[in-house]
Parts: C-alpha cells; structure tokens; sequence
C-alpha cells in the first residue's frame, strides 16, 4: 500500500490517497482552505454556543450560560406575546353576554377557537378531544343534557361543577337503593325492566312489570318525573330517550339503582378565568346540541 | 522552463506569464475530468515529466483558492452577456415597483409574496398556499428547461444566467474599472500596499457593499408593499427582519461575488457535477478545436514549420483564452468542470485570430464528433431534433398546458370537508344518528361573497350549520379573499344508516350561483 501512495494517475495527472478497491484508485485532490477555515470555524462557534446556552449537564444541574437563556423563559415570553396579541378580542368577549357573541361573526369565529383550545386541553380527558364522552361522561355533542343544554346553563356548570364540592355546585345524590336495603333484589329487578320497558327496550320476560312501574312511582318518579323523562334541576337523567351515560343493558340498570351512581365534575372557576370559561360555555354549546 | 512556456514566453504577456504558470501547474494538478489524448507526443512527454515532480512532493490535503485577474474581453458572447445581465438585474430590481391594480382589498403590487396573509401574486395570477402544486409544475419546467438549454448547448444557465455568474460578471467589472485591468492589477498586487493601491481597493469593496445591500434591500421589497417598504426603511421604520435579510444578503451578495467566485461553481454548486451526467455528445459546448488549432505554435516558429513541410495549427499559444476565463479554466485541455461556458475565450481567441489573420472561431460552440467529423474529412452533424431534446420539449409543453388550464379553469371558491374524530358519530335522545364535519370555505374573490351549503347521498338526512341556526338558512358569509370554517352537522333520521355512506357537500354562491363540491362520509351505527 505504501508504494500505492506514491502513484500518479495518469489521466489526471493526479496523486492518489493509496486506497484501492479491486483496482479502482481514489484521487486524492485537495480541499479548498476555506473549507478548513469553515470546519474551525464550526468548532469556536459550537465553543461559543456552550458559553451563550445552557449546554453542559452537571451532577444535580446544567451550565447555566452566559446571558441566562432557557427555552422555558423562551415559551413565556411567547405567551405572553400571543395573550397581548389576542387582548382587544378577549377584552370584546369579556365584555360581550354569551347570547351575543354569536351577532359579532368575527367575535364568535374567535371565541369557538379559544374554546376549542380550551377544552381540548381541560376538559378532553374526561369528556374526549371532540367532546365525545365515555362510559359515564357525558357526550356534549349530543341533545340530552342532565343540567340543562342553553348557553348560560352550560357556563355554570363549567364554573362551578358538579358534586365539585363548590358551595355553588350543582348537587344532587340518587339514594342506593340496593345497597342501603330500601328495595329487595326482585323489586329492584322489576324496576329495572319497567325503565327499559319505558325507553322501548325489550324486558325479561316473566317480569312483573306493574309491579316495577309502583316501584318506579314510588322510589324514583320524585327526581325523574312520573313519565321518567328526568329533571334538570336535580340532574336526573331522562331514561325514556336513546342516550344512557352508562349503559342500558338490564345488569348495568340494576348496578346503577342497586349502588346509585353520581359523576363529579370539578369547578373550573379559580382554574380557568372567567373569558375562557364563557368561550368553553359557547364552544360546547356549539359543537350540535346546544339548546335556546 | 519547458518547451511549451518557451514558445508563449515569445508572446506579448511574457513577463506574466511567468507569474501565471504557477498558476496553470496548480489548473494541471486541480483536473478532474479526463482530457482528450495529448495530440502531440512531445506534449505529453512534457505532461508527464511535470507529473513526475509531484510524485515526490505530497499533495497537500488543502489548498489555497488562487486569485485569478480575468481580463477584459470584446465579442459577440461579451455583448450577450452585457444584455443578460442588464436584463436579469433589471428585473430582479426594479419587479417590486411594477404596480397592478387588483380592487380596494388587496395589494397592488405585480409580484408580491404575502407571507402574513399566505399569499403570493403574480400580475393577474393570485395563489393560496393550498394551490402550491403550481410552484411544483414550475420547478418541473425550471428543470426540464434547465436539461433542454443542457442538450441544446451545454452549460447555458452557468455561463449567462446563473446569478453565482450575473453578480460575480459585475463584480469582476468593477474589480477591473478600480483596481485595473488583468496586467495592471497583477502588477499593482505584486508591488506593496501603496497609498493608491489602497485607495482603490476601498473603492472597490465600498462599490461592491453598495451594489451588495442593493441586492438584499431589493430582495425584501419582493415580500411587501415595496414603496412603502422603501419609505419605512430609510426611516428606519421597517420591521427587524427586513433589516435582517437586508443584512444576511448583503453579506452572501458581498462573500459570494466579490470572494468566492468560482469557488462556488467548483466546490459548492451540484449542477456542474449533474450537468456532466446530463450532457451527450451531439450537446454543443464551448470547445477548443485542436483539429485546427495543433500543434500550437507561435506565428513565427507556425511559419517556420510550415515552410520546413511541418504541420503547425492555428493556435499561436498566447493564452489569451486563459487570461479572460472567469473561472481559471484553459479550454484546450478540454471539457472541465470548472469551465462555466461563457463563450468569453471564444471572443478572446476571435480577437487574436483577426490580428493574426487566421479565420475566426478557433473555439467555438461545438462538439467533439464534429471535430473527429472535420480530421476525417467528413461534413460536421448537428442533431438539435433529438429523442432527448423532442422528450423534453414535450414535457415542457405538457406541463404548461396543464398549469394554464388549470390556472383558467379554476374556481374561485372551493370547500373542504373534515369528518369530526370524536365522536365519530352521535345519537340523539330520540334515536336519530348525526355525524358532524368542519366545513372550510374559502372566497378566492376581492368581495364579500354568500355561500349556502347542501348535501347529497343520504335520503332522510338534514343538514344543520351551526353558525347559521339563527337565520335558518344556512346562507355563510366570507369576507373577501377569506376563508370561514363552519360547523356542520348532518343527522340521519332513517334510524338504520349503513356503517358507511359517502356523501357530498356542495357549495352554492347565493348570486352568482359558482359552486364547488366535496366529498366525506356518513358514519352510521352499523347496528
């Protein structure tokens, strides 16, 4: 190989590096200086970077650079900088009632996309990025509301919860009624197939349903209304329409009455802000079952 | 010395030449692409022996970029490229203040690129970012054009078009208007730093600061109202990024033109090595004729020979094609891929051939088959009509026809649909199933524009937008040049949709009637 190093190409008169594969020889041609000078230069500049910038991880901390830069003071700023850009628009919808926004296209157009934001990053764990619920939190795309589906009802129970604990908060407990031994397990099933029967559901058959609709009468029709069609001042469910929080199947019905169910939402005032909560209040309103 | 330097030492520049054989050696050793066959063996003997004495030297791993002083050249590729340069610049220059009055909403500049609004304008034409496939039908025809300027006449955009060679020409001017000609300035840099030499070395890099921040202050007038940018910068108005740019083109402008030069074609640039995969043989390139021109001579010792019965060739070896090269390249080595084909050393070599009264074009656009044609005796071949050149010619006619009828027959409001994820669908409290959609519409007109929305494929369905529930007719407002996002909902009332039914939304200006339609689906329950 030693002797390769010395050869000359022919051709072009060039030197080679003495590497050869299966004869084929590489040239050796130089680099241009400049590009020397470039590549030091890459190094001083990657050594001035660790000076400027945080860069270097000690024990329990980092070199902390020269100027005190850190990409978290970085995103404030940016904040900050988005928020004052969005002020004349959150100052008009904190000043703006929340049956007018939708009179001001620009305003609403706004205020849905705050919202949106809004949602998807508090409310979305429990309700779903679109507000699509789950198995015991309500879908808000849907008509059936258990508080009450206009705008200013929606922003209340955003602001101060359900069962939250809030002295506000909406309240309201469905007694256990197999567990605290008020119904026995017949009756209990017997109510259960009554409330399928009453929301055309297909019931068991042998099932004394007369005696299901007493019990209905009796036990539940003071909070879900003698036709079982709900009260939104307690939250109580409408059990005759085709939507159920968590489930309809007749072994789901009887846990429910048997151990008694009562979801909690938390209060978002002191959370959020008021303006952000009023643009999550028309946000869900918006997304399709939002009521007048 | 060697025989050859011997011979053109006989010639005007001998004295610098001396300084320029350096020079060469260093051309000699830098060669990367083959030459053709030394035509004259004691030539190539002379070759070799140079050769020899770098087998003992090591060939450094870096080298030093050698200055090269182009001299000044007159001719027929001088005057095209003079014109081309005028020309390019002219337009770089002065496109922004070109005016194009397009309504009371929008700007008024011909060519405008619109960054905070996402818009770009050209005259008449205005695209949205959704529309930038053309920017993708005009890079296919940057590039075929590119290939076919490459079949037809080799490296065309390197010699005349190419901004590396229009700044770096004018640079070179001016380098040769201050600091002197080739000999004057080879000369004055050989000598030390007198207080002239000073002088004009200040005037030239002032000149070339100014033509530099020209360049980039011209660069940003492309981006907004130009006047206005114009008043704003001088007022030191302007926002910090036009400053910005202003500076970092400055500086490219300035490091690029004024120092890299060839640099940039030799180190930094991937279309020489793409052109020379590119070329063919029947492709026109600026060629040395050594049919003609070898064995060189100068006019004495040509006539000498000629009266002994010796062959002697046309070229006299003066070098003077050498002397004006732009980028240092002697052509009669042949093809290089340092050689940008500016056609300069032809008007050099024409220039020499008129006062020696030999006939012209001793280099010339040709190719090496009309050079093998010529020393067998046969007519020379130009084949322009070629598959390639008729491929690209057709692909360069396709894609033009394609961009202009879909430039003419677009739409001037478009809507997209975008199915909601979750929840895929929704049933509502009476049994009935709704799927709702982001629907985005957009107003490409300088007016405000209603738009209703209606949809199809689904029998039993209503269509309800939410923005519009208080009018009840769905009619959606967009501001000029907008687009508006809606909300849409779609409810089958059916009671049994299939899991999946394609639908579409079509899109109705309430005046003018225009539509544009889009299609998504309807998730069912698939119970």
């Amino acid at each position: 190989m030693a002797n390769d190093h010395t050869h000359v190409d022919s051709v072009t008169g060039t030197t080679t590096t003495g590497h050869e594969w299966d004869g084929i020889r590489e040239l050796n041609t130089p680099l241009p200086r400049w590009w020397l000078w470039l590549f030091y230069l890459t190094i001083i500049w990657a050594v001035g970077y660790w000076v400027v910038y945080p860069a270097w991880p000690l024990i329990s901390s980092f070199t902390q650079g020269a100027f005190g830069w850190h990409s978290r003071d970085a995103v404030v700023t940016d904040l900050k900088e988005l928020t004052s850009l969005r002020a004349p628009m959150t100052e008009k919808l904190a000043a703006t009632a929340l049956p007018d926004i939708k009179a001001n296209q620009d305003l609403a157009d706004f205020t849905y996309a705050q919202g949106r934001a809004a949602f998807r990053e508090n409310c979305g764990a429990c309700h779903g990025a679109g507000g699509g619920g789950a198995k015991g939190y309500p879908n808000l795309n849907d008509n059936d509301w258990l508080w009450g589906g206009t705008i200013e009802q929606i922003e209340q129970t955003i602001t101060f919860g359900i069962r939250s604990g809030h002295a506000k908060a909406r309240e309201s407990q469905m007694p256990a009624f197999g567990k605290d031994n008020i119904l026995k397990s017949n009756e209990i099933i017997s109510v259960a197939n009554y409330v399928r029967s009453i929301a055309g559901l297909s019931t068991r058959t042998g099932v004394d349903l007369k005696a299901g609709a007493k019990i209905f009468a009796d036990n539940c029709a003071v909070c879900h209304g003698p036709e079982g069609k709900g009260n939104r001042e307690l939250g109580a469910p409408n059990l005759t329409d085709g939507i159920w929080l968590f489930g309809s199947d007749e072994a789901t019905i009887i846990d429910v009455i048997a151990n008694a169910r009562g979801g909690v939402m938390p209060a978002w005032t002191g959370r959020l802000d008021p303006v952000t909560i009023k643009a999550l209040a028309y946000y869900v309103h918006s997304l399709g079952g939002g009521e007048k | 010395m060697t025989a050859l330097t011997q011979t053109a030492c006989r010639d005007a520049e001998c004295g610098l030449f001396a300084l320029a054989e350096g020079a060469r050696v260093e051309a000699v050793k830098m060669k990367v692409i083959a030459q053709p066959p030394p035509l004259d063996p004691a030539a190539g003997a002379t070759s070799d022996t140079l050769f020899d004495e770098f087998v003992e030297d090591d060939t450094p791993l870096y080298q030093a970029r050698r200055k090269i002083y182009p001299q000044r050249v007159n001719g027929t590729y001088r005057r095209i490229k003079w014109a081309v340069l005028f020309v390019t610049l002219g337009i770089y220059y002065l496109t922004p203040f070109l005016r194009w009055d397009r309504g009371p909403n929008s700007p008024g500049q011909a060519v405008l690129i619109d960054l905070p609004n996402r818009r770009f304008y050209f005259f008449f034409i205005e695209i949205w970012p959704q529309e930038i496939y053309y920017l993708t039908g005009l890079l296919i025809l940057a590039a075929m054009t590119l290939f076919l300027m490459n079949a037809l006449a080799g490296r065309v955009w390197c010699g005349y078009l190419c901004p590396q060679t229009v700044w770096t020409d004018l640079f070179q001017t001016i380098e040769r208007w201050t600091e002197g000609d080739r000999r004057e300035h080879l000369l004055r840099d050989r000598g030390g730093w007198t207080a002239e030499r000073v002088g004009r070395a200040a005037t030239k890099h002032f000149l070339w600061l100014i033509i530099a921040w020209w360049t980039g202050g011209a660069w940003v007038l492309y981006f907004a109202d130009a006047p206005t940018l114009v008043r704003d910068l001088a007022t030191l108005h302007a926002p910090f990024v036009a400053y910005l740019w202003i500076g970092i083109l400055t500086f490219t402008t300035y490091a690029l033109a004024g120092w890299m030069r060839e640099q940039v074609c030799l180190y930094m640039c991937p279309w020489p090595r793409i052109q020379a995969a590119l070329t063919d043989e029947y492709a026109l390139n600026v060629t040395y004729r050594y049919d003609r021109g070898e064995p060189r001579a100068s006019v004495k010792k040509s006539a000498a020979l000629l009266a002994q019965g010796l062959p002697a060739g046309d070229c006299i070896d003066c070098l003077q094609c050498l002397h004006v090269c732009p980028t240092g390249v002697d052509i009669r080595d042949g093809p290089d891929l340092g050689c940008i084909q500016c056609g300069l050393c032809i008007d050099a070599c024409d220039a020499v051939m008129a006062k020696v009264g030999r006939p012209a074009r001793l280099i010339a656009y040709d190719t090496d088959i009309n050079i093998k044609h010529r020393q067998e005796g046969t007519a020379p071949i130009y084949h322009f009509v070629r598959l390639r050149t008729a491929l690209y010619v057709v692909i360069i006619t396709m894609v033009c026809g394609i961009m202009t009828f879909a430039l003419a027959t677009r739409n001037a409001q478009s809507i997209s649909v975008l199915h909601d994820r979750n929840p895929v669908f929704v049933r509502l409290s009476d049994g009935a199933v709704r799927n709702a959609y982001t629907v985005r519409i957009a107003n490409k007109r300088s007016e405000r524009r209603e738009f209703t929305l209606s949809i199809s494929g689904l029998a039993g369905s209503l269509l309800d937008v939410v923005q519009t529930r208080e009018d009840g007719r769905f009619v959606v407002d967009v501001g000029p040049d907008q687009t508006r996002e809606v909300r849409a909902l779609v409810t089958d009332y059916a009671l049994a949709p299939p899991p999946s039914t394609s639908v579409t939304f079509h899109l109705y200006d309430v005046v003018t009637g225009e539509r544009a339609s889009a299609g998504d689906y309807f998730r069912g329950t698939g119970e």
